[in-house]
């Protein structure tokens, strides 16, 4: 984690740059005697973590807290576990250490950022997930990427070295295989449901015996792929 | 009177010398200015500069071992928010121990 330090005091700054050194996966970028300095870095820099200190002349923690527009974490450090209290309505406070600091309950805070860190990055992650299965994909087309919106697709079927796609609006051929978009495709929404067809789901206006009618199309279903389309679909 | 020492920053250094020459140096150097500017912020009367001045010098006795100087100093701060002064003759009391320990570190 790329860290700062925002302290008046030198002994403290010194103190604090001591304790970081002792952990690996903290790499201290600079440190400040006041906030504004900082808040001139942090302008042209990102940083994962801020140890700050509450209590400093003129412009004070808090002031620097409201300051921030995307605010990283934030470890504060005082001498008055009062003037932490107003700090913890914001989420982006991980932990308040009292001066003088020991190892021990730095570590502590340290692994919380950590654990904070994760929690972050998993959340990105999902969101990117989702992200990708609510957008659109591009389809290649004489030499034109197309854009096409996901949910719209209700069919998509091989035919030789081409697929075809079906939309809500348009049909469109593609240079491409099944087993290639299928690959694109959230799972959540599609379904290979034959080796020549792959459905969307939320599209199948009914299921008769070994078909299934989507939109005007009746396609087929392989018997070996019957069972998993009964899993996906909500029966009554 | 409790007397100051270097648990805390031995502590801390773990061993190193490098690290407790260099918080030493830090206190000798910073302890006297900010006396300095507590005499200074006396004499001008204003207590919110006299407060910070207590609360940055709250930090070295800390460091220094002095439990309950710190509480002394903790005292001492929260009269000054309430524009008192009481505690201060304790407090210097503390300034003079830690100005005579530094000279022997």
């Amino acid at each position: 984690m790329k860290c700062i330090i925002i302290d008046d005091e030198k002994t403290a700054r010194v103190i604090l740059k001591t304790l970081c050194n002792e952990i690996k996966s903290l790499n201290v970028l600079e440190d400040f005697p006041d906030a504004i300095q900082a808040i001139k870095y942090l302008n042209k820099n990102q940083v994962d973590l801020i140890f700050l200190d509450i209590h400093m002349p003129d412009f004070n923690g808090l002031d620097f807290i409201r300051s921030l527009k995307n605010p990283p974490k934030i470890i504060l450090i005082t001498s008055d576990p009062n003037f932490a209290l107003e700090a913890f309505e914001y989420d982006f406070i991980i932990d308040y250490l009292l001066k003088p600091l020991e190892f021990n309950r730095f570590k502590k805070a340290i692994e919380k950022a950590s654990l904070k860190e994760l929690s972050a990055i998993s959340t990105k992650i999902n969101t990117s997930i989702n992200t990708e299965i609510e957008n659109d994909f591009y389809i290649s087309i004489d030499r034109r990427l197309i854009k096409i919106d996901l949910p719209s697709i209700y069919l998509i079927e091989a035919k030789g070295d081409y697929i075809k796609i079906k939309t809500e609006s348009k049909d469109y051929i593609v240079h491409s295989t099944l087993k290639k978009i299928e690959e694109k495709l959230p799972d959540a929404l599609f379904l290979k449901i034959h080796r020549s067809f792959i459905i969307n789901i939320k599209k199948i206006i009914d299921i008769e015996d070994n078909s299934v009618l989507i939109k005007k199309d009746v396609i087929p279903v392989s018997r070996s792929k019957r069972p998993e389309l009964m899993k996906r679909l909500d029966l009554l | 009177m409790e007397q100051p020492n270097l648990e805390y920053i031995n502590r801390l250094a773990r061993g190193d010398e490098s690290i407790k020459k260099e918080l030493i140096n830090i206190i000798k150097t910073e302890f006297p200015e900010e006396k300095k500017e507590y005499y200074a912020s006396i004499e001008s009367g204003v207590f919110k500069r006299i407060e910070e001045n207590v609360h940055r010098l709250k930090h070295k006795i800390s460091i220094l071992g002095l439990v309950k100087s710190y509480e002394i100093a903790n005292e001492f701060e929260t009269n000054l928010r309430k524009l008192d002064l009481n505690g201060q003759e304790d407090f210097e009391k503390i300034l003079r121990l830690i100005t005579q320990y530094i000279k022997t570190i």
